[in-house]
């Protein structure tokens, strides 16, 4: 089973090593703080785009109230995630605490869009495998890159790229397994919208408010026209 | 406070809203997963977060103050797309991309190869 969860998070692992070291790098280069409270943070807290907020937030040793919201607000599309998959976690035992707090973008997408079997005890441990995976790459890469940024000076300018690749060939195999681009479309729109409305820091959370809001109202017109439909038919 | 308590304290306050935003379907939702408007959101809710991600990140991976503004960002991003629609590896997509988007940052060829 190991190598079939390896397979299955082989692009991750290729988009976490590298994004794990550029925290790593960020976090060594930028802070005077020892190099292992970076992989501790991978271990803890487990968010990418958190983590990496994080360094500006103890360069600038925000107050604690600020961090907690600065963190929350950042991650609120987490909240998002849980809700499509209360059913698929349902009867995980001791493994739903830790699949809970491992529920990152990359491995969100991956538990949403992989094929599943019958056997929900097995596809669970699947899943509880590949969070863990997942999270090892994510740690290797804030140690890796901790111990970079301290030893050698290279040339890394542009490797945080790889999150976007990342994001961009989540969303065609997204779209692929739906076989419907109206959600992809609402999604791009709504991050244009937020982007020129929002400074940087909101512009996350609005656009996933924004979209939420357009799935809220075709949800509402789709009821509608099914209740219509229905009451032509008697 | 001294520097490793303050380390350590805002290390246990991110980790904690972190998984709060986790948890909380789970504490608060539980009851309601059969509920068609949870099943809707679930089902088209995915996409639109992976293009709304794809989107905002690749705009901040764009140098817009650039001759041809954001260009290094759209030619790579446009790079995984091709690739990833003509072969589907993600490996390969991702790599080539993020390939691309380094050597256009660290030459500077968009803004010297074409007009320099």
């Amino acid at each position: 089973m190991n190598s079939l969860v390896f397979r299955l998070t082989l692009p991750i692992l290729f988009g976490y090593l590298p994004l794990g070291m550029a925290f790593g790098v960020l976090f060594t280069t930028q802070l005077d703080y020892a190099w292992w409270a970076a992989p501790l943070m991978g271990v803890v807290i487990y968010a990418g785009a958190g983590q990496i907020l994080a360094v500006s937030l103890l360069a600038a040793n925000a107050g604690l109230l600020e961090v907690f919201i600065a963190m929350f607000v950042l991650n609120a599309r987490h909240l998002f995630y849980g809700l499509s998959l209360l059913g698929q976690f349902r009867g995980a035992g001791w493994r739903k605490l830790y699949l809970i707090f491992g529920l990152t973008d990359e491995t969100y997408s991956l538990l949403t869009s992989r094929p599943r079997s019958q056997d929900t005890t097995h596809e669970l441990d699947v899943d509880f495998r590949i969070t863990a995976f997942n999270q090892v790459y994510w740690v290797i890469g804030c140690v890796l890159g901790a111990l970079l940024g301290r030893n050698v000076a290279f040339d890394s300018t542009g490797i945080e790229f790889a999150l976007v690749a990342l994001f961009i060939v989540l969303t065609i195999e997204q779209l692929k397994a739906l076989g419907d681009a109206f959600p992809v479309w609402a999604g791009a729109a709504a991050a244009g919208i937020a982007m020129l409305l929002l400074p940087p820091a909101h512009q996350l959370i609005g656009a996933i408010a924004i979209v939420t809001a357009v799935l809220l109202l075709q949800y509402r017109n789709l009821r509608a026209n099914h209740q219509a439909e229905g009451n032509n038919h008697v | 406070m001294s520097e490793t308590t303050y380390l350590v304290a805002f290390i246990a306050v991110a980790a904690t809203a972190t998984f709060a935003t986790r948890i909380i379907p789970f504490l608060f939702f539980e009851r309601h997963t059969e509920h068609p408007l949870v099943k809707h959101l679930g089902r088209y809710l995915p996409a639109a977060v992976m293009a709304l991600l794809a989107t905002v990140y690749l705009q901040r991976s764009g140098d817009w103050t650039a001759t041809a503004p954001g260009l290094d960002a759209i030619l790579a991003g446009v790079l995984v797309v091709i690739i990833h629609l003509w072969r589907r590896n993600a490996l390969l997509s991702i790599a080539a991309g993020t390939g691309a988007y380094m050597l256009i940052r660290q030459t500077g060829v968009l803004n010297t190869g074409l007009f320099g």
